[in-house]
């Protein structure tokens, strides 16, 4: 059988791809979308933890984060719909209106 | 079996999640994503999570992906979309980042496997109506508030994304 340190690590890579997806993408765009990355990385572990330990609340949680998840991307694409009718670009280096 | 089910859904999980980040199409990293939505969902029904792997398609590929590529559509995102300066730091400390964790995980002690009668007992009882159990009874209180947050997400996108909330037409 596959041992919990495998789940961990296969988790701990989407993190880390969504961390670097965020830090290196120009397209706000992507940045939601390695957002979603790391959401779902912290899912698997959810899950795998649930399994190992016989506990169900691990997947309560995931249905949790589920639920955040989708408001987070409702919101935030709303959020980009309006700084794109308002700035014609959904390219961070350019979104700099709060910037002092 | 099980051990060649993770490595297929994990190798596919891993190279999807990199093509999302490293493609520089839009379009093609959601559904890059929808491909890793789908094996995370075959994930979880190996690791006897059934409830969830139906939500995790339903939810995420049904609604979340499709929200997003309505929208990568309707800005029509077609310019050049190069990557940050900081392509090589942000590798650097992501790769430092798996590193540590890695580092980490090998160090601790983690819960073995499961017996065999206990996950046959819980497969028995079935996933669903445990996983209602706990959220209709223990967990009561944060799912009328995951309730809300709904709300609040929904009134919040439409206020927002109506026309003349941001700009120079905003009256």
């Amino acid at each position: 059988m596959v041992p919990l340190s495998y789940y961990m690590i296969l988790s701990a890579i989407v993190f880390v791809t969504g961390v670097v997806g965020v830090l290196i993408r120009r397209n706000i765009i992507m940045l939601l979308l390695s957002i979603e990355l790391m959401l779902n990385a912290t899912n698997i572990n959810f899950v795998a933890f649930s399994y190992y330990l016989d506990n169900i609340a691990g997947q309560v949680f995931v249905f949790f984060a589920l639920t955040v998840a989708a408001a987070e991307v409702a919101v935030g694409l709303a959020i980009i719909i309006a700084l794109y009718r308002s700035k014609a670009t959904v390219n961070v280096a350019e979104l700099n209106l709060m910037k002092w | 079996m099980a051990t060649l089910a993770f490595f297929y859904f994990g190798s596919v999980i891993v190279l999807t999640a990199v093509l999302v980040v490293a493609l520089r199409n839009p379009v093609y990293s959601v559904i890059s994503l929808l491909v890793m939505f789908f094996h995370i969902a075959g994930l979880f029904v190996t690791l006897h999570a059934e409830f969830l792997a139906a939500v995790q398609l339903i939810v995420y590929a049904g609604a979340i992906l499709v929200l997003y590529l309505f929208v990568v559509m309707l800005l029509n995102l077609q310019q050049d979309d190069s990557y940050q300066r900081q392509v090589k730091w942000g590798l650097g400390l992501g790769l430092l980042a798996l590193a540590e964790v890695i580092a980490i995980i090998s160090k601790v002690a983690l819960p073995e496997e499961p017996a065999e009668e206990k996950i046959a007992a819980a497969a028995a009882a079935g996933n669903t109506e445990a996983v209602g159990k706990a959220l209709y009874t223990t967990y009561l209180f944060p799912f009328e508030v995951a309730s809300l947050i709904l709300l609040v997400a929904m009134i919040g996108a439409i206020i927002m994304a109506k026309k003349g909330i941001m700009g120079p037409e905003a009256k």
